[in-house]
This record gives structure tokens, C-alpha cells and sequence, in this order.
């Protein structure tokens, strides 16, 4: 790497510079011939949908992977990054989105875990406490030192993350989605401190979906599509819209279109619903809410409130207490007549929050997949025998009707890509004519071309006059779709709100459990 | 029972518990480290024949106990491979390794000693001697210290020493070191430990080897210290013992010990008392003996309260994005 070649030497004014990036896994280009360039001192977004290579680029950069060709440069100096260690030494620190901390272990023993100073503990704890102290008061980043990890929330472990590449001395610091699983004011805290790190004169990427946070906190953005650079502009420089425009490469509706409601006989009445976990825990604490034939009920909260837990109730692979009816008729919510078979007898559709665990066999065909649960049909079935001819051609159908791609029933469900993935589970819960859909994450991982598809399904099924009940840790989409909106902290019912008499903030507020603030 | 009886049955305690106590910690290792390792047995049993029969052919136990170590290495190096470079079943490859001891042993000893696959009978040097500590003749008289120290402390053979130190050694390693601290990491999520630029391979070889070490220990003292030379199948289900002793210790050396030493005791008193009678009932000697087996299953049953086993134990780590 000394060879004097002039191409050695960048912009030192540039913390990092990327030349012609290419990365491929088998037949697909995650990354082609990728360029970019960040200014130290800055903090720079890298936004795109799933899918469009930014994780590859981040975790080459971080040494996960090696480019097939391009060169990093750091500071101005060609680097070699093969493996963590080595972007470490570059001063590269990373906040993944699933936290990579050892749950059982203090924040101190996490810090310096892989950066101890000696053979022997103490003298690296003694000093990771001088220094998380410092750092704490520089950054508002206030963690006990002392704290086990599994004992602080969410927004603590990702600061821990956070203070693990300071004490690394990491100049530059990428972040992967962070905002995921944060309320709306751990989100601002982040970002406080983010723009605390930066006028210190770290240089900060961040790697992100939603376009609000973009526009907020970056001084540059570059859109990633289809594993190709489409372009980097200044942030002050543009819009959410051409940004969006420039992540699928066509206007999209960032509003949904649709009719006012018009609801109809009430489908499903839920009354002081709760949930017990094997924890001894009380997951759902008396949930109540209705739903009306031809209407969107909405559910908004951070993912971990009980909205999952609802969802299985409901959906029969739970047991719990209280009361359900639908259409009326009470539904057993224990024992041996409570499973998903009786469910969807009654009438209930059910899309998963987790496509590839619940919604799907990754492994299976998609006819096999789309077959599930409905193989019993008499369509489908005669006697003892499946027949696998009529659930083919009704997969092939479907796929066409839902633009599913590539339209090929042969295929396993793992080589779609999340958006088809969703489709493909869709298709089989709303063609089979549900009077209540439940469908949890719609869109979580799925591209923006998708997601606009998935949102026209779903309000046309509630122009059908269905009843449909929407969980999303998105706020726009919940916002977007919803005729009503019950918001859920703690296994309650925080409160219900009408989309068009609210807004971000308060639907934050009670996301964060603060009834009083927001009433 | 009197006091000298007692402190005879601790005295065999202390015996009957080191072999497990070397596997219970080999074990502590191995699955703090993220990898089971249900083949402690197996290199146990390979390590008892080879130090046997080394001690047997060179008449030097301290040469039979590296043979030995060594053939725990080498099953301790198989296991490695097919779980950490191969990502395989742990707990096939244990029960592989196991049953490779268990068939290896008997027809190597066969091919070499021809006495039906056990050793020839190790005398003098090739057995472990009893160690007497300083002054335990000289203060045997002082009462109840005296016969203490110089019945029960005293008079053991130099691996018992050993495996007792090895406890605090343990601990120490394991919470006042940086191997130690990364070791428990990669236990509990490899890839906090892959992120921070440390190998997830190399710290799993490197516990998986110090298992090794030490089940190799188990073994020789087993051949050469217990007994005085290979006997077939002689390990007994010791290696599984030590596997329950480690869950009721929940994976801390201290504890391990205390475990080890619970079910040395009831071997002991199995071996003590080979009839009891209570309320007129004969106990039988096949029940007294079975003592150590029935704690074990009454352990894994899980009757003794939460064990939380290292998070990551048992899976291979596969790096992702």
C-alpha cells in the first residue's frame, strides 16, 4: 500500500471518500461502481429503500464484507479495511440496528470489551469509568456506568453503543436506522447528541428509511437505489419529495387517496382484553376497542407495547381473557376451539407483524406458501389427497392480481424480495373475503413502490366494507390510512384519536404513556 | 459415626469429586465459551486408557498424564473443527467423539496389552503418589485440627491439589482477565464480540482447548491416581455427572465446586454404606451406589430452581451483514 501512486493521496478535508464501490453475492449487484464523498465535521445521510445496498456499503466500510472493486480512503489516505479491527484502527465506529452489546454484561464491560488496555481488567475499568463520566457530561449521554445492559431501555442501549465507538476514539460514526425503535423524544435526544458530536468535529453517517429524520439533522444526503448512487445533494439543497422521487426513481403518493368512511354494523367488540406472558407479565392490562364494518382501525405505539400480543389473541395463537365477539358471537378465547383454523372459520384474516417467521415458510414454494392455512379448502382438496395442480394455478392468479415479481409459484418464498414477500401473504389473506383483515407492519421492509400497492389493497378491502385492524410503528402510515387511531403504551389503550384532529406530536405524546400532556 | 469415620468419608469425597471437578470446570469453559460439549466423557475415557498405558510403558505417571492430556487434546481439537470451523451439531459431534473413545480404548488396548482392553496393573512410579503436606505427622495430635489436616487435607495425590487450585484459577481467569471477560462475551453474543474486532474463532478454539486441558486431567487422575490403571468404560458417566454438577453451579466456578463436591459425597457414602436399614427397610447397595445418578436426573429435571445457561451456547456463529 506505499506505492506512491498520486491517487493515493484524496481531499484531506474528506473523512471518507469511496471510489467506484462494486460488490456483488452471486448473480446480484448489491453495489455498482459506488462513489461518495463525506466532509469531516459533517453528518451525512445515506437514504434509500430495502434493498438498495446501503447496508452493503455501510458494512464493507465497516469490514464485513470486501469490495469486489473501488478503493476507501480515510482522511485522504487509501485504506484497507478487511476486517473490523481494521476499521477500528481507522477511527470507524458502528451503531447497527439490532444492538450488538452483550445483554448480561455492565455498560462498562461492554465499552471496553475488544479494547481493553491490558491483560488484566481493572486498570481498563478504572480508566472506561474516568472516561464514560467525561464523555457523559460533553454529550448528555447520562448511562450508569454500573448498569446491566438488559435493565436499560432501548434508547440507553443505543447510547451504550454510541459511547462503546467514542472510547475507540472513532472519528467517524455510522448509525443504521437508528430512530427504529425510539420514541419520538429518545429521537430527538439522539439527534441531539449527534449534533453535539459533530460541532466536536466528528463526522457522523446516517443510514436511514425515513426521509423526515433526513431532512432534519443531515447537512448532505445521498439516495441509493437498486444498489447504484443516484445522487448527493445538500440537504438544504432539496426536498422530502425529489429525495423520495430520487429513491424510487418515479413520484410516489406519500398520501394515500381515499374516500371519507363509511362504517357499517359493528364486526369486532373487544372487551377488558388481557394478556398474561410466561413471565408472570401482563402483556395486555383490559384492552376495549370496536371496529366497524368499512373502516381502518389504526393502532400506533412503540413496537413492545402490546400490540404484537393483541394481534395474537386475535389472530389464535394466544391464549388470553375477557371478551371477544365478532359479528356478534362470542369467540372462545381458550382451549382446544382457539386456534388460527377456528379464527379464519369466523371469519378473521390475518397478516403477521413478521412475514419470514409467521406469515411465511421461507423455505417452501410460493403456491405452498399461498396454499397455507386454506389447504383444507375443497378447492384444494379431495379426501385424503392435496391437489397440488388447482393450488398452483390459483397461486399463478394470484401473483398476477397482486404484481407479484417474478410471478413464478415455483419459487421459495425466500428468494422474493420483502415486498413480493408481503404480497405474496396479502394475497392469500384477502382473497379468501375476511370480515375483519388484522395485518401488523404492512410495510416494514418493504420498498416504496410496494408500499403504495400494499396501502391501495388495503383501502379498497375497507371500501369492500370489511373491517380491518392496522398495527404499524409507522406514524405516516398510521396517520395516512387510518379512519380512527387507538394509540398503545404499556398493554393499554392510551387513547383514540381521529387522523385529521391530530398530529405527530401528540400521537408521540401518547406513544410515550403521557395521557395528561396530550388530553 | 465417629469423628475419625467422618472425616474418612470426606476424605473419600475429596477423592471421588476431583476427576469431576477437573470436567465440571472443563465444561465451565467450553459452554462459557458458547460451545457444548457433551463429549466430556469421551475425553475423559480416552485420556484415562492413554495415560494408563503410557504410565504402564515408561513406568512415569507425570509422562502417562501428558499422554493423556494429549488425547484429550486431540478429541478436544475434533470437536473444535466439526463445531467452530465446520459450524456442525455440538451435541452430535459430542456424542461422535464419545462413542469414538468408548470403541477406541478397548480394541487399541486389546491390540496392545491383550488383557481384554483393560491396562496392565501401574505400580510405584507409574501411579500417582499420596502427598503428605508439611507437618501433618507433627501436628496429627493437636485436637480437631490436627486429624484434618493431616487425615483429610493432607496425604492426596498431587492432582487433587491441582484441581483445587484450579478454582479460584478459574475465577480468576475468568472476571479479572481480558481473555476471560471476551471469553464470557462470545458465550453470550458472539457477534458483540465480532464487532469489536476481536475473532469469535480464535476464543472459541482457544476454550475449547483449555477443555481439553483439563478433561485430560480428569482422565489421568481417573487411570492413575483413583485407580491404578485403564479399566473399560471406567469413566462411568462421569463426564455427564460433571455436565449436571455445571448446571447446578450455573456455570461459576465456586459453585462448581460446591457441585463436584455434593456428588462426590454421595459416591462416597455409596461406597461407605453398602446396606442401610431405615424404619426395618434393607436399602439396597445398587440404590445407595446409584445416588450420584439419581441427584443428576433430579438436576436436570430442573428441580433445582433456574439455571440460565450462556446465550449463545450451542449455536455456530455465522457472521451476518
Amino acid at each position: 500500500m506505499s506505492r506512491a501512486a498520486p491517487r493515493d493521496e484524496g481531499d484531506a478535508a474528506l473523512a471518507i471518500e469511496l471510489r467506484g464501490i462494486s460488490k456483488s453475492f452471486g448473480p446480484v449487484q448489491a453495489n455498482r461502481d459506488i462513489s461518495i464523498e463525506v466532509r469531516r465535521g459533517t453528518i451525512h445521510g445515506i437514504i434509500g429503500e430495502n434493498g438498495a445496498g446501503k447496508s452493503t456499503l455501510m458494512s464493507i466500510l465497516y469490514g464485513f464484507y470486501r469490495a469486489d472493486a473501488g478503493e476507501i480512503l480515510i482522511g485522504g489516505r487509501r485504506t484497507e479495511i478487511p476486517d473490523s479491527q481494521a476499521a477500528i484502527d481507522a477511527g470507524i465506529g458502528m451503531v447497527f440496528q439490532h444492538f450488538k452489546l452483550v445483554e448480561n454484561f455492565t455498560v462498562l464491560e461492554n465499552v471496553i470489551l475488544g479494547a481493553e488496555d491490558g491483560r488484566l481488567l481493572k486498570p481498563s475499568l478504572a480508566k472506561a469509568r474516568r472516561l464514560l463520566k467525561q464523555l457523559a457530561d460533553d454529550y448528555e449521554m447520562d448511562v450508569d456506568p454500573e448498569a446491566v445492559i438488559e435493565e436499560l431501555g432501548v434508547g440507553q442501549q443505543q447510547r451504550v453503543e454510541i459511547l462503546k465507538a467514542l472510547y475507540r476514539e472513532a472519528d467517524i460514526l455510522i448509525l443504521d436506522e437508528p430512530t427504529g425503535v425510539l420514541t419520538p423524544a429518545e429521537a430527538d435526544h439522539l439527534f441531539r447528541i449527534l449534533r453535539g458530536l459533530r460541532d466536536e468535529g466528528k463526522t457522523i453517517i446516517l443510514i436511514t428509511h425515513k426521509l423526515r429524520e433526513i431532512m432534519e439533522i443531515t447537512d448532505s444526503v445521498s439516495v441509493m437505489r437498486r444498489g447504484e448512487m443516484t445522487a448527493t445533494v445538500p440537504t438544504a439543497e432539496t426536498s422530502p419529495e425529489e429525495l423520495a422521487e430520487l429513491m424510487v426513481g418515479r413520484k410516489v403518493l406519500l398520501r394515500v387517496d381515499k374516500a371519507p368512511a363509511r362504517p357499517g354494523d359493528v364486526v369486532l367488540e373487544v372487551r377488558d382484553l388481557r394478556v398474561v406472558d410466561e413471565q408472570k407479565v401482563e402483556r395486555l392490562r383490559g384492552i376495549d376497542l370496536t371496529i366497524r364494518a368499512g373502516e381502518i382501525l389504526g393502532i400506533a405505539g412503540v413496537s413492545g407495547n402490546g400490540q404484537s400480543e393483541l394481534l395474537e389473541v386475535l389472530g389464535g395463537y394466544a391464549n388470553g381473557t375477557g371478551s371477544i365477539r365478532m359479528n356478534g358471537q362470542e369467540i372462545d378465547l381458550t382451549g382446544t376451539a382457539s386456534d388460527a383454523r377456528t379464527r379464519r372459520a369466523r371469519g378473521i384474516a390475518h397478516v403477521p407483524e413478521d412475514r419470514q417467521r409467521e406469515g411465511l415458510v421461507m423455505d417452501y414454494r410460493a403456491w405452498e406458501n399461498v396454499a397455507f392455512g386454506y389447504h383444507s379448502d375443497p378447492r384444494f382438496s379431495s379426501g385424503l389427497f392435496m391437489d397440488h395442480a388447482a393450488m398452483r394455478a390459483d397461486c399463478d392468479d394470484k401473483m398476477r392480481r397482486f404484481d407479484v415479481r417474478p410471478p413464478d409459484p415455483t419459487l421459495a418464498a425466500k428468494n422474493f424480495s420483502g415486498g413480493n414477500q408481503q404480497k405474496i401473504v396479502l394475497a392469500r389473506e384477502i382473497e379468501r373475503n375476511p370480515d375483519l383483515l388484522l395485518i401488523g407492519q404492512p410495510t416494514r421492509g418493504v420498498d416504496i413502490g410496494a408500499i403504495e400497492f400494499i396501502h391501495e389493497q388495503i383501502v379498497a378491502l375497507r371500501d369492500q366494507g370489511k373491517a380491518i385492524l392496522l398495527v404499524s410503528v409507522e406514524l405516516d402510515e398510521i396517520m395516512a390510512l387510518s379512519d380512527r387511531i387507538a394509540v398503545m403504551f404499556d398493554g393499554r389503550i392510551m387513547g383514540e384519536r381521529l387522523p385529521g384532529e391530530t398530529d405527530q406530536r401528540e400521537l408521540g405524546l401518547l406513544m410515550a404513556g403521557m395521557a395528561g400532556a396530550a388530553a | 459415626m465417629d469423628f475419625l469415620g467422618l472425616l474418612q468419608i470426606l476424605d473419600s469425597t475429596l477423592r471421588l469429586a476431583t476427576p469431576l471437578l477437573f470436567a465440571c470446570l472443563a465444561g465451565l469453559f467450553s459452554e462459557r465459551a458458547g460451545i457444548f460439549d457433551i463429549g466430556l466423557e469421551g475425553k475423559m475415557l480416552a485420556s484415562a486408557f492413554l495415560s494408563a498405558a503410557a504410565a504402564s510403558y515408561t513406568g512415569n505417571v507425570w509422562l502417562g498424564c501428558l499422554a493423556g492430556i494429549g488425547a484429550s487434546l486431540m478429541l478436544a481439537a475434533i470437536h473444535g473443527v466439526a463445531s467452530i470451523t465446520f459450524r456442525g451439531n455440538q451435541l452430535i459431534s459430542g456424542v461422535a467423539i464419545n462413542f469414538l473413545a468408548s470403541g477406541l480404548t478397548v480394541v487399541v488396548g486389546e491390540a496392545w496389552f491383550g488383557l481384554g482392553g483393560r491396562t496392565p496393573q501401574l505400580m510405584g512410579a507409574a501411579r500417582f503418589q499420596e502427598i503428605d503436606l508439611p507437618f501433618a505427622r507433627e501436628i496429627a495430635d493437636v485436637p480437631l485440627l490436627g486429624p484434618i489436616y493431616a487425615n483429610l487435607l493432607s496425604g492426596h495425590s498431587a492432582l487433587v491439589y491441582i484441581g483445587l487450585l484450579c478454582v479460584p484459577l478459574t475465577w480468576w481467569v475468568l472476571y479479572r482477565t481480558r481473555f476471560g471477560l471476551r471469553l464470557r462475551a462470545v458465550g453470550e453474543n458472539p457477534a458483540a464480540v465480532d464487532t469489536a474486532g476481536v475473532s469469535v474463532v480464535g476464543l472459541r478454539y482457544a476454550a475449547v482447548m483449555i477443555c481439553g486441558l483439563l478433561t485430560g486431567l480428569a482422565g489421568a487422575y481417573l487411570a492413575t491416581a483413583l485407580s491404578a490403571g485403564f479399566v473399560k468404560e471406567m469413566s462411568a458417566g462421569r463426564g455427564f455427572i460433571a455436565l449436571a454438577a455445571l448446571i447446578f453451579a450455573k456455570w461459576r466456578p465456586w459453585y462448581a465446586l460446591g457441585a463436584t463436591l455434593l456428588f462426590g459425597l454421595l459416591e462416597a457414602l455409596g461406597n461407605r454404606f453398602q446396606t442401610i436399614e431405615v424404619f426395618d427397610i434393607t436399602v439396597p447397595t445398587q440404590f445407595m451406589q446409584a445416588l450420584p445418578y439419581i441427584l443428576t436426573v433430579v438436576i436436570l429435571a430442573g428441580f433445582v430452581g433456574r439455571a440460565i445457561p450462556p446465550r449463545a451456547g450451542g449455536e455456530p456463529y455465522i457472521k451476518e451483514r
